[in-house]
């Protein structure tokens, strides 16, 4: 901001000098400032017995505080970890974390109490002002700083040696660039992991309940019923990383409610399976209203209708729920007719 | 696959669909149906339907019908099942007050004894889920921790993590399962009231539904144990903020007023 | 020993106190002389809301404190194993080494539940203090020249504070942190062009792999504090020098700082404010849990809870998220994804909204004079208006990021709230601006009222001829000045289009902007008038009382 643009006459009288501390007569002017009001004296000031009943209560606070701290050892000493009390309003509580808690904050309540009890009655409340000093230095300091700077860069010759001061720029730019080039091994390349998953043609769907796979007639209208893969152990190393693709959420819709063909033709007699994983930021999305067939994501409210292809209805996400194409297998178990069409879980730029 | 997908388009083919699923849903409920009963009991059991159809007549058939058909007010009770009867007057909703997002739970008009013979009315329209026995939702001896698990996996999404209930579409919501009857927590999973889905033995089975039963009870019941103190509804981070706002900044701010007020001078005289 | 030594504090045998000979080795090679003799009785003024700085800086201290307890006993680890501990309703379930740790120390570490509800809850109120500390400073115009370096300090600080509690917040990988990280990936996966890549990088694979505990560990108990404690203390120092502001009072000038000294007055102050932070928040974690992480069982991908929220200082960023719609755009085998993209880039652009505040206000004043006596926010309608109307803003989609509970415990659709608060962040703000303006304004009119008609006692008195007037008390010249003290600026005016040479200069965009922004906040219906010496004489000499 150039100075020229800023026409100095919006800007208020100077304050101070004009308003010194200095009580100007009410004649002259009535707003002036009267100064600092005297002195008044606290009782502790002027009754050497009100000071001393002051005394007493830091004294006091700084005792109970000794005494909170002997409780808080002894407590913790004490208290078995596992004991629970009933306080009343507060319910049934770990005995000892209340213990702690109440010792702990009142030793060091009543340090702070007594202290700022002594500092408020006890020591001098005797109001002071202190100068403030610009902030900026004076001319002649700045005048000097410059000039010594000025005198610093020439005897170093970084405006004349041009060469030098570039290819140091170059270095020190250039540098920095290992240490991005460090952080390539944070992880692998994405490349096509988000568009698959453990489904596969022939993959039975097994109930996240009872570790059974599934059976069509197993599955009630109206009912929900989460399921993964065949073959995923809760003990296995990636199991977190696949069920978190992998989950499926299945349901049952009376055909003629189905509104989507191909919901219809990817189900089995009404039974859809869907992915669990919400399409906008991947929350495992199943707050399943079996009458309305929505099913509504708990983290930002996401609808998805399941009898219309899982379309989204309402909410932030961006694009159907996908379904998995299921079958009947040869042994009357549900099985998967082949891995979801389109990524599951949030979208991603790659996704297209 | 493909054959079918061919011949989809066949003037016939909606009327297959049809039919398969009218035969499928047909072979689940019958699947569902409780085995036949003793035909000793057969009298008394007619007594109870014909007791069970007066109650209804007087609360329930001005929506559902007088043969618990259904009409636009109310869904077919055909094949709801005894159970689902159990739940819904047993936990007050029916019969409803207003029409609503969702049919709130509210005090039970009934006596237990009314209820089964309005149950038994019910399912003697179709056969549905019975009413489960104390053996089946009594949560002794169940795997509590295996039954979180589950929970999570089938319940938390609507109901929160320890059953305190959330929020569904439109002005629907899960409740809190605070203090539920076993015996209702056990229904609801059987038949599946109002919007939420069933979770039949197919697929949770008696001793999963123990289970989920006995981790509810362990994790939200009056005697629950919350080691930290507050539980402070045991809704997350929302509440816990609100909390730190209001008594962890409220209090340091009353603290931070009490340091830097001035004291009491003494009186001029 | 020095031989400067004053004398009078020598003992009979003619030696120093302990604690002087102390002192004075270590001034002999520190020059703690040079630096006590400025800051020892340095003059602090005495205000609470002066002291919201120092609840940040206390629970600082205190999550740093407990911080590096936790550490003694956490395992940064996602190695799967199953839990033994004493918490019945996870036994033999599967988790990550940090879970598992982590319930070792709520369970079985004595006072290790206490020291991690300490941690959190101080950092839930390091944050809120944060927010309040800086709508004071905001609202009082303390960012003024000399300080808007540490203005911006104290935003950093604020941003930074959310990345390291959002980072901790992850760590122990229970199921709603676990599901926190998911949205994370979500967030990154949307950034076009490199996104893929920086969630491979991020999470080394695919999500959610065996790396990021370990990886936020660092971040959150090396990096981001590190770089916190270093502009705490540039903070700090900025604030030793420049010496606190203080409001207009009698006495109070720009040019002097009214208060108590730092010793012993705020020595004992301050610190003693310190254990009372401490305390309060030693007892908020004795009686209230927090992240009761064993409720939620440990991170699985596939498992989730309603009522999934992040801390309340991510809340307006999980807002944004929420009430966006879903835009995707499909070209050339790509995919932009507008409907989480979108939100990323507001959630930046919504703090530095507030944080550029200060060099936009500057621009238009143009004034570059040091100001060291804090603005009544009324005087300022203005910036007061703005601030209300960021509030307001930040509000909204703080309520949108827990619509699930509005709708809940309010018997309200979720998508009603949701549309309201898509609405609302578009017309909110405005509405918010025009009103506290207006209340500015009022306000202003109000002073001005008193000031020249004195204070309405209540009182009324029948005069002679049957009128009844209330009588007004004339201020002390302590309240005139007071009321009076703040300055007010004129409108910008364009300078004249042609210079006394007669060359016609060209007036850019930007001192058209200029002056129309100044005449917004100083115009005339954008401030009211103080009233001027003359005009308070003729009314007091005029009619005497009313």
């Amino acid at each position: 901001m150039s100075s020229q643009d800023i026409p100095e006459e919006n800007l208020p009288a100077e304050q101070g000098d004009a308003h010194g501390a200095v009580k100007v007569a009410d004649e002259e002017n009535p707003f002036a400032d009267p100064g600092l009001p005297p002195h008044e004296h606290r009782i502790q000031d002027i009754d050497e017995r009100a000071a001393k009943r002051s005394e007493r209560t830091v004294a006091l606070l700084f005792t109970v505080s000794m005494l909170s701290t002997i409780a808080f050892i002894a407590s913790y000493v004490a208290i078995p970890v596992d004991r629970s009390i009933y306080v009343w309003p507060i319910g049934h509580i770990s005995a000892l974390n209340f213990a702690l808690g109440g010792t702990l904050g009142l030793a060091l309540f009543c340090i702070g109490a007594g202290a700022v009890h002594w500092a408020r009655t006890l020591m001098s409340d005797v109001e002071v002002a202190d100068e403030r000093h610009p902030i900026e230095a004076s001319p002649e300091v700045r005048a000097k700083v410059h000039a010594d700077f000025k005198q610093g860069a020439a005897e170093s010759g970084i405006g004349r040696r041009k060469l030098v001061r570039n290819t140091m720029l170059g270095a020190m730019a250039m540098v920095p660039l290992s240490g991005v080039v460090l952080l390539r091994d944070l992880g692998p390349l994405p490349g096509t992991k988000l568009r698959h998953t453990t489904w596969a043609k022939g993959k039975k769907l097994v109930n996240m309940n009872t570790g059974e796979p599934l059976r069509p007639s197993d599955v009630a209208v109206g009912s929900l019923t989460f399921a993964m893969p065949a073959g995923l152990d809760e003990h296995d190393h990636d199991f977190q990383k696949n069920i978190a693709k992998d989950a499926l959420m299945i349901v049952r819709i009376q055909p003629d409610n189905i509104k989507s063909k191909k919901s219809l033709e990817w189900g089995h007699e009404g039974i859809l399976a869907y992915s669990k994983i919400c399409t906008h930021v991947g929350c495992p999305i199943s707050l399943y209203e079996q009458q309305t067939h929505h099913v509504l994501c708990p983290c930002h409210q996401s609808t998805f209708d399941l009898a219309d292809a899982g379309q989204v209805i309402f909410g932030p996400a961006g694009h159907a729920l996908p379904q998995l194409r299921i079958t009947v297998g040869e042994d009357g178990y549900l099985e998967a007719l082949s891995d979801f069409e389109e990524p599951v879980g949030p979208a991603f730029w790659e996704r297209g | 696959m493909k054959k079918l997908s061919v011949r989809r388009r066949h003037p016939l083919a909606a009327v297959v669909v049809l039919l398969i699923a009218l035969a499928a849903t047909g072979g689940l409920y019958t699947a569902f149906a409780p085995a036949d009963k003793a035909q000793a009991d057969e009298t008394a059991q007619t007594l109870t339907i014909e007791e069970g159809k007066k109650l209804y007549l007087v609360g329930c058939a001005s929506c559902h019908g007088k043969g618990g058909e259904g009409t636009s007010d109310g869904p077919s009770l055909v094949g709801v099942g005894a159970a689902a009867v159990d739940f819904q007057v047993g936990t007050g909703r029916m019969p409803a007050q207003q029409p609503g997002a969702q049919v709130p739970k509210k005090k039970n008009i009934y006596s237990q004894a009314e209820i089964d013979q309005l149950a038994a009315y019910i399912a003697s329209l179709g056969a549905g889920p019975e009413i489960p026995t104390e053996n089946a939702y009594n949560p002794e001896g169940a795997d509590i921790a295996e039954g979180g698990e589950l929970f999570r996996t089938n319940c938390a999404q609507c109901h929160n993590f320890t059953g305190k209930g959330g929020a569904l579409s439109e002005g629907k919501y899960a409740p809190s399962l605070e203090g539920v009857d076993p015996k209702h927590i056990y229904e609801a999973m059987q038949t599946g009231p109002q919007n939420m889905p069933s979770f039949p033995d197919t697929t949770l089975s008696e001793e999963n539904k123990k289970d989920i039963i006995a981790y509810l009870e362990a994790v939200n019941s009056d005697d629950t144990v919350e080691p930290g103190g507050l539980s402070l509804g045991g809704l997350g981070p929302v509440s816990e903020g609100l909390f730190g706002w209001v008594f962890g900044l409220g209090t340091l701010i009353a603290v931070a007023v009490w340091v830097a007020a001035r004291t009491a001078k003494a009186k001029k005289s | 020993m020095s031989t400067a030594t004053t004398t009078d504090s020598r003992d009979k045998r003619g030696k120093a106190p302990a604690g002087e000979r102390v002192a004075d080795w270590a001034d002999g090679r520190l020059g703690i002389y040079s630096l006590a003799k400025a800051n020892m009785r340095k003059i602090f003024p005495d205000h609470w809301s002066f002291m919201l700085g120092e609840v940040c800086l206390y629970s600082f201290i205190i999550i740093i404190l407990t911080g590096v307890y936790l550490t003694l006993f956490f395992h940064p680890s996602m190695n799967e194993v199953e839990y033994h501990g004493p918490y019945v309703p996870l036994q033999g379930q599967l988790m990550s080494e940090a879970f598992n740790s982590t319930m070792h120390i709520s369970f079985e570490v004595r006072g290790g539940l206490l020291i991690r509800q300490i941690h959190h809850w101080a950092a839930l109120v390091f944050l809120a203090g944060m927010f309040v500390h800086m709508m004071r400073v905001f609202f009082t115009g303390a960012f003024r020249k000399p300080r808007e370096v540490n203005w911006l300090f104290g935003f950093l600080l604020f941003v930074l504070g959310m990345f390291t509690g959002f980072t901790g917040y992850s760590l122990p990988d229970d199921l709603l942190s676990g599901t926190g990280v998911r949205f994370m990936e979500g967030a990154v996966l949307s950034v076009p062009i490199v996104g893929t890549y920086l969630s491979f990088f991020l999470f080394g694979g695919e999500f959610p792999g065996g790396d990021f505990v370990a990886r936020f560990y660092s971040v959150h108990v090396l990096l981001l504090p590190g770089i916190m404690l270093g502009l705490v203390v540039a903070h700090l120092i900025l604030v030793f020098y420049h010496k606190h502001t203080q409001f207009a009072g009698p006495g109070k000038t720009n040019n002097n700082v009214v208060g108590m000294p730092l010793l012993p007055v705020y020595m004992a102050k301050a610190g003693g404010f310190f254990f009372l932070v401490f305390g309060v928040i030693a007892i908020i974690s004795a009686i209230a849990t927090i992240n009761p992480i064993w409720t939620m069982g440990p991170y699985r991908p596939d498992q989730v809870s309603t009522g999934a929220q992040p801390d309340w200082y991510m809340g307006f960023s999980e807002g944004l998220i929420r009430v966006m719609p879903g835009w995707e755009i499909n070209f050339w085998g790509h995919t932009l994804v507008l409907g989480v993209f979108i939100p990323l880039v507001i959630f930046p652009l919504v703090l530095v909204a507030i944080a550029v505040y200060p060099f936009i206000e500057s621009w238009v004043t143009g004034d570059k004079r040091e100001h060291h006596i804090l603005d009544r926010p009324r005087n300022a309608p203005t910036r007061t208006a703005f601030g209300v109307a960021w509030i307001t803003w930040y509000m909204v989609l703080l309520i949108g990021g827990g619509n699930d509970l509005w709708a809940t415990h309010f018997h309200l659709s979720i998508n009603a709230i949701t549309w309201f608060v898509r609405i609302a962040f578009f017309v909110a703000p405005v509405l918010a601006f025009i009103v506290t303006k207006r209340i500015c304004l009022g306000l202003q009119r109000r002073d001005r009222d008193k000031i020249l008609h004195g204070r309405e006692t209540g009182i009324i008195k029948r005069l002679p001829h049957g009128e009844f007037i209330e009588v007004h008390e004339p201020l002390s010249q302590e309240q005139l000045h007071t009321l009076t003290a703040h300055e007010q600026y004129k409108p910008a005016e364009i300078g004249p289009a042609v210079d006394e040479n007669g060359v016609t200069r060209k007036i850019t965009r930007r001192e058209k902007l200029r002056a129309k922004l100044s005449k917004g906040y100083y115009g005339e219906d954008n401030q009211i008038l103080k009233p001027s010496v003359e005009e308070y004489k003729e009314i007091t000499s005029g009619h005497g009382h009313h």
